[in-house]
This record gives C-alpha cells, sequence and structure tokens, in this order.
C-alpha cells in the first residue's frame, strides 16, 4: 500500500446563508484555498472525489456532474461518495485510498452542502414511501438514544449543556467556524429552550452553507512538497442495519469494530494516551460523552465524567473539537470533512489560535444514518 | 496507457434481477434475490465478503438516504466494511476495485437498484443539468438527448438508418435475456416509419423505463482463480468526466469515453465484444466511435444493452454483469464494460475485461 498525506486544506467561512456566491463559488472557494494550501494547481490534481449529504437539501441531482464545469475539472476522473453523515469522513477515506492504491498520486476531497439553497429540515423529513414517517428531523430522532444513555449512564442532566458550553466557547478561535457567541456560561446554556427533551436549542447544530477541501497525495509526491504534511496512519468504515430487535443504538457495535479497526491499522493500543485531539461528529452535544464511549477513549459509563472533569476541554488532556465541532458549524456533508481536516490542520500546526501544542497524532471521526455509518482516521506527524 | 493496478482484481460471479416495467417492490424485496444469489453463485457467506459498496439514486426514490435501507439486505451484522455511491452501481465497482488495490481486502461484492417507475424519471434525471440557468428551463433527459442526437444527424456523424439498425440488432440480442425488457425482431424499415417523439428520436430511440438491481462479486488473484474455473479478469478501468455545459462540449464526440476508453487499454489488443451503456441510439454509435472498436469485427451489446433494459443507477453495472457473464462462460476471451452518467455521455466509465 502506497503511503499517502494530507499536503493541503482550505474551507469557505461557514456561515448560514452564503447569498452571495452559487453552489459553484462555495465549492470553488474551498478548492482553491486548498490548492494554495498545497502549493499546486488544479493540472497537478488526478482525479477528484465529492462528497455531499442527501441531493434534496440544495435539489440537484449528482451535482458533481454540473459542478465539473466550475471546478476545470473536465478530463480528469470524478467520482461522488454518499454515505449519509458520515459522507464528509467517507470521501477523505475514497480520496485517501485512491492514492494507498497507487491508481492516482494526487487526489482532490471535497466536502460540501449550501444548505440555505434548500430547506434542510424538510429533506431530512420527507414523507417515506414505504413506512412510517418520523417528520422530526435529526434531533427527534436521536433525542430517545440520549434519554436512553442519561438512564444507562447515571450522567447528570446538565453533561450536555457543559459540551455545547465548551464547543460554542472554542468556535471563538475559528475564524471558519458559522457560530460566534460570546458569553456562553452552564447557567446561561441551561435555561437555553428545550427542543427535543433533553436536547437544548444550544446543544444542537445550527443550518450552514460551506465546503471544506484537502490535497491528498502519495509519497513521492508530498516528500516534493515543502511544509507540513498530515500522513495518514489508518482508515477505517463500518456499518450496520438501522433497526434490529436488541441494537445497541446508544453505542453501535459498528462504531466499536470502526473505532478497534482504525486503531489496531495505527498501531495504536493506548488511544487516551497517544492520540493527541479529536475531532468527532457530535451535532447534538450529549454524543460527546456517548462517542468517547463507543470509542474507546472512555470506560463504559465514564464519557460524561470525562465532560465534567475537563478532560475534553481544549486545555484538557483530550482536547475534544477545538474547532468548535459540529455544534458550531453543520454544513452537513461537509461536516464529517471538516472533522477529518481539522485532524489533519491540528497535526499541521495549521489550526491557528486552536491549535493545540505539540500534536503528532490526531484523530477524525464521522457517523451517519441512525448512529449506523462511521467512518474514521488517525493522521500523524511522522510517516506511518 | 494503463491504469496503474498493481493486484490481479477479476469479477467471480453476478446476479441480475429480471427487468420490470414496474416492480411493487422495495428496495430491500428488489436487492436481496440479487445478493443471495451472487454470493450462492460464488459459492460464498456473507462473511467471506470484505467490502460491500451500493451504487443508488436518492432523486429516484423520493427519498433522501434512500441507499440506507439498502444495508438491510446485506444482512449487515456484525457490521460490515461498506460504503455508497451517488451514482451507477459501475461505480460501486471502481470503488470496490480501489479497496482491493490497497490490499486491504481480497474480496468485495458491489451492486446496485434503480427503481426508475418510482416517479417521472425523465425529468428527474433532467436536475442533473445547471440549477440556475439550465434546469429550469425544464427539459427532460429524452429532450437532452434528443438535442445531441438533432447535432449528429445534421453535421452527419450519424444516420437515422444507422440508429435504426442499432436498435433493430439490439431488440434481436436481447431475445433470450431475462434482464432484458425490450425484445424481438423488428426490420429497420418498419423501426424509421415509426413517429418520432422526441423529433429527432423515436421511442424505440430512447431507453424504456426499468426497474431492476444486480450484483457483482469481484476478488483479487489466487482468490479469483479458487472460486471462480474462468475469472472475468479486469485488464485495465478508468472513468473520467467532460464539461456539462452545452456550449463547452462536443455533441458530436464522447470525449471522455475516449479518454477512459484509451487509459483503461481498449486499443492494446482486439477486443471480441462490448457492453456499451448507451441508453439513446445516437450514444452507441458515439461510444463505438470514441473507444475505436471497428463495428465489423466487434459484437457491440450481445445482451441488448441499456436500450432494452435501462435500470437508471444499475444499468450500467448491468453491461459489468453481462460482460464477465460472457467472459466467465467462454463465449469470448476480451471484451469491453462501459457505465454512461450525465446527460449527453457527460461521465464515462471504461474497463477492459479478459478471460486468461
Amino acid at each position: 500500500m502506497e503511503r499517502c498525506a494530507v499536503i493541503g486544506v482550505g474551507q469557505t467561512h461557514h456561515t448560514s446563508c452564503r447569498a452571495d456566491v452559487s453552489i459553484a463559488g462555495l465549492v470553488r472557494e474551498a478548492v482553491d484555498r486548498a490548492l494554495t494550501d498545497a502549493h499546486i494547481t488544479m493540472s497537478d490534481v488526478d482525479a477528484i472525489v465529492i462528497g455531499k449529504a442527501p441531493d434534496m437539501l440544495e435539489g440537484v441531482v449528482m451535482p458533481e456532474l454540473w459542478l465539473t464545469d466550475s471546478l476545470a475539472a473536465a478530463g480528469k476522473p470524478v467520482f461522488r461518495v454518499h454515505t449519509a453523515g458520515s459522507v464528509g469522513g467517507a470521501t477523505a477515506i475514497v480520496g485517501a485510498q485512491h492514492v494507498m492504491a497507487g491508481v492516482h498520486g494526487t487526489v482532490l476531497a471535497i466536502g460540501f452542502e449550501k444548505q440555505s439553497d434548500g430547506n434542510a429540515m424538510w429533506a431530512l423529513s420527507v414523507p417515506v414511501p414505504f413506512g412510517m414517517p418520523v417528520h422530526a428531523g435529526a434531533g427527534g430522532y436521536f433525542s430517545p438514544h440520549v434519554r436512553s444513555y442519561i438512564r444507562r449512564s447515571g450522567a447528570p442532566s446538565y453533561i450536555g449543556a457543559m459540551v455545547a458550553v465548551k464547543d460554542r466557547t472554542n468556535a471563538l478561535k475559528n475564524p471558519y467556524a458559522h457560530l460566534h457567541e460570546e458569553g456562553w456560561t452552564l447557567e446561561k446554556a441551561l435555561e437555553s429552550p428545550m427542543l427535543w427533551d433533553p436536547i437544548r436549542f444550544v446543544e444542537t447544530c445550527p443550518s450552514s452553507d460551506g465546503a471544506f477541501a484537502m490535497v491528498l497525495s502519495n509519497e513521492e509526491r508530498a516528500d516534493r512538497v515543502e511544509g507540513p504534511k498530515a500522513w495518514v496512519h489508518s482508515v477505517a468504515m463500518r456499518s450496520e442495519p438501522t433497526m434490529f430487535a436488541g441494537r445497541n443504538q446508544v453505542s453501535p457495535r459498528a462504531g466499536e469494530l470502526c473505532a478497534e479497526d482504525v486503531f489496531r491499522k495505527a498501531g495504536i493500543t493506548n488511544p487516551l494516551d497517544e492520540i493527541d485531539v479529536v475531532e468527532m461528529y457530535v451535532p447534538f452535544s450529549w454524543f460527546e460523552p456517548m462517542w468517547l464511549e463507543n470509542i474507546g477513549f472512555a470506560p463504559k459509563d465514564h464519557g460524561w465524567r470525562f465532560v465534567e472533569d475537563g478532560v475534553t476541554q481544549i486545555d484538557g488532556r483530550l482536547p475534544v473539537n477545538p474547532s468548535g465541532g459540529v455544534l458550531s458549524t453543520n454544513p452537513i456533508g461537509a461536516s464529517g470533512m471538516i472533522r477529518f481536516g481539522e485532524a489533519a490542520m491540528q497535526v499541521m500546526g495549521k489550526a491557528g489560535e486552536h491549535q493545540i501544542d505539540g500534536v503528532r497524532k490526531a484523530f477524525g471521526h464521522a457517523y451517519g444514518g441512525g448512529s449506523q455509518f462511521f467512518a474514521m482516521w488517525v493522521v500523524g506527524a511522522d510517516k506511518p | 496507457m494503463r491504469s496503474q493496478a498493481k493486484r490481479e482484481v477479476a469479477i467471480i460471479a453476478t446476479a441480475q434481477a429480471p427487468s420490470e416495467a414496474y416492480t411493487s417492490k422495495t428496495t430491500v424485496e428488489l436487492l436481496v434475490p440479487v445478493v443471495t444469489e451472487v454470493l450462492a453463485r460464488a459459492g460464498m457467506q456473507r462473511s467471506d465478503i470484505g467490502f460491500w459498496c451500493h451504487g443508488s439514486c436518492d432523486y429516484m426514490s423520493g427519498q433522501p438516504f434512500s441507499f440506507v435501507a439498502a444495508v438491510d439486505a446485506l444482512g449487515a451484522w456484525p457490521p460490515i466494511s461498506e460504503s455508497h455511491v451517488e451514482a451507477d452501481g459501475a461505480f460501486a465497482l471502481y470503488e470496490a476495485w480501489i479497496k482491493i488495490q490497497t490490499g486491504e481486502c481480497n474480496t468485495a461484492l458491489a451492486f446496485s437498484n434503480g427503481k426508475s417507475s418510482a416517479g417521472p424519471i425523465a425529468k428527474i434525471m433532467a436536475y442533473q443539468l445547471d440549477p440556475y440557468t439550465v434546469a429550469p428551463l425544464g427539459p427532460d433527459m429524452h429532450a437532452v438527448a434528443a438535442l445531441a442526437a438533432r447535432v449528429c444527424l445534421e453535421t452527419g456523424v450519424v444516420s437515422e438508418r444507422a440508429m435504426a439498425e442499432v436498435v433493430s440488432r439490439s431488440l434481436a440480442a436481447a431475445v433470450g435475456n431475462p434482464a432484458a425488457l425490450r425484445k424481438g425482431t423488428v426490420s429497420i424499415d418498419e423501426l424509421l416509419n415509426r413517429p418520432r417523439t422526441y423529433d429527432p428520436l423515436r421511442e424505440h430511440d430512447c431507453p424504456p423505463v426499468t426497474d431492476g438491481a444486480n450484483a457483482v462479486i469481484l476478488a483479487a488473484g489466487d482468490v479469483a482463480r479458487s472460486l471462480c474455473e474462468r475469472p472475468a479478469w479486469i485488464v485495465g478501468i478508468d472513468h473520467r468526466i467532460a464539461n456539462q455545459r452545452f456550449n463547452l462540449v462536443s455533441m458530436t464526440q464522447a470525449e471522455s469515453a475516449a479518454n477512459a476508453g484509451d487509459r483503461a487499454g481498449v486499443g492494446n489488443d482486439r477486443i471480441d465484444f462490448a457492453e456499451l451503456h448507451a441508453p439513446y441510439s445516437h450514444q452507441e454509435l458515439l461510444l463505438t466511435a470514441a473507444l475505436g472498436l471497428d463495428a465489423t469485427r466487434v459484437t457491440v451489446n450481445p445482451s441488448g444493452g441499456a436500450l432494452c433494459a435501462n435500470p437508471q443507477m444499475a444499468a450500467g453495472l448491468a453491461r459489468f454483469a453481462e460482460a464477465a457473464e460472457r467472459i466467465m462462460r467462454g463465449d469470448a476471451d476480451r471484451g469491453v464494460a462501459h457505465c454512461t452518467s450525465g446527460p449527453n455521455l457527460q461521465q464515462n466509465l471504461v474497463a477492459v475485461l479478459e478471460g486468461n
């Protein structure tokens, strides 16, 4: 297998409505920044892998076809990935695997969503032709999982609000984050309106317009580029069905297996000690303690204690989402790639004000569907 | 120039659902039989598959995340290594091929489903066009194809008779193919006497609304040899895209098909047959020219092709299944499998399959 490194990243300033640009303009903004960061041009790119969430969010079927013109991608392979909310992570992985397979030397991976072009709540809740409609949006779908976690783990009710305050505060250090809200405190967060009990308004992700792009290169090309790189140490994906009797929806087996696989391939035996920073997919605050346990950073029923003890704070033992995370920025199709890309930025020392000191290995995580599709990678400063 | 493949990979088994003009089956009901059949044909268990990849399109079922239910058809427990492309299943096959090339697995199952009858498919596919300036004009996919066919006819690149020849041959070839919807013996003159529906296209120049599903299993090197007497080796595979905007592209040449075919190595050796994903009759002529296939020596679409059955998002993988079966049966030694995507042959995936 060829070695693969992230040699450049770029993203838009994520916001609720980029009325000043088309979908193509939004995507180009991230792409141009990534190419500039990697010191290359589009002519150096061998293949493009594009991911986004359901096409109904913007109303364009397979928009990568139409985007070819504005990406100057004609003559190249353009490949489309769609794995629900995990798609941004899956897209980075599929892009990396084109390089690891030895098929292409330099791959541009792109994730985007321009949610203001449509109505995400509608698009995520349209009546299902052959099943019972939920009509509750993602929050309504996931709140029972959160309630179950609280009941099983005995977590105090304020843990979710603590995560929200941390992520919204971290976002103040990230100029690209969608939400820049000053002055969040635990007391204020607990007064935030309840949307889907126990998920409060502040504990919920926004709906964003945004794009993220990264340049992935093989070793030969990465070595030629000056500046820091993030070497891909391992990638993994796992899927399981949405519903069946006895399924653990709070800590899905697919997530556990995916984490075991990605750490094993990266030669990591103690993730808590060996991973320096984590960017995980937390669209509702309570998913931070839930995923800490599912991934194996925290023992079962102890994820909330990590939150309470400040382990996941930006200056904690295991900083989680120093970028502000999905809770502060959520262009759905890009959100997973932002996690993977922020992990790479931490390794490359390019995270700016939210940079964690001395990062050698970082973990990127994304999930989708009914907590059933998982994508993860480990990136490091050293070659694997 | 061939793709830089390091591992030998072959198609070792295929399964296709019989095509229907309308099925009341759900995605899961469509997929369970083909997944079960392809595993049985390879003599494999679900747990023997190292990677799964699915191709489908949300808009066809009018449902976001429509592919999620497909996981139910796989028996994905314990959890599996799996991915999905919002594209034809042939692109899922490509991702599976990439995955095997990384060395992370030796086997993969690619599958796709297309229930074209679930909505106004010709209008839905036109939502692939520029959402700001072209799609709002309201063309459907047949009208877009007719536009290109008109240019091809007026420039003399194709003739109406040549298009009718393609249809007549395809319909005759489809007799006996359970995966084909349209079939029969119809003379060229009879076809030319039929009315034009999307001038200059006639109904038979356009693909039938088709519901279908299919699956193929890929395996590497000795694993393929141990599971299959005569694997269909993928000796070259590549895909390329062209611009979409009508004033930026040639409507008389399938440039990205020529490019992909060149890189897949179509011209490197004698080709016995080609399974071309040409939903419109004039497109088969453009593809044959772009791939440099000698129509007098190469059997084109012995299955009947997409003119006889076109389950959207599955019709490209169907070409791979048909081509692989032909080689595995020993009916041919070397053939081309092809998939197109987007309006007017915008994107093309080409592979060369070999029986040795």
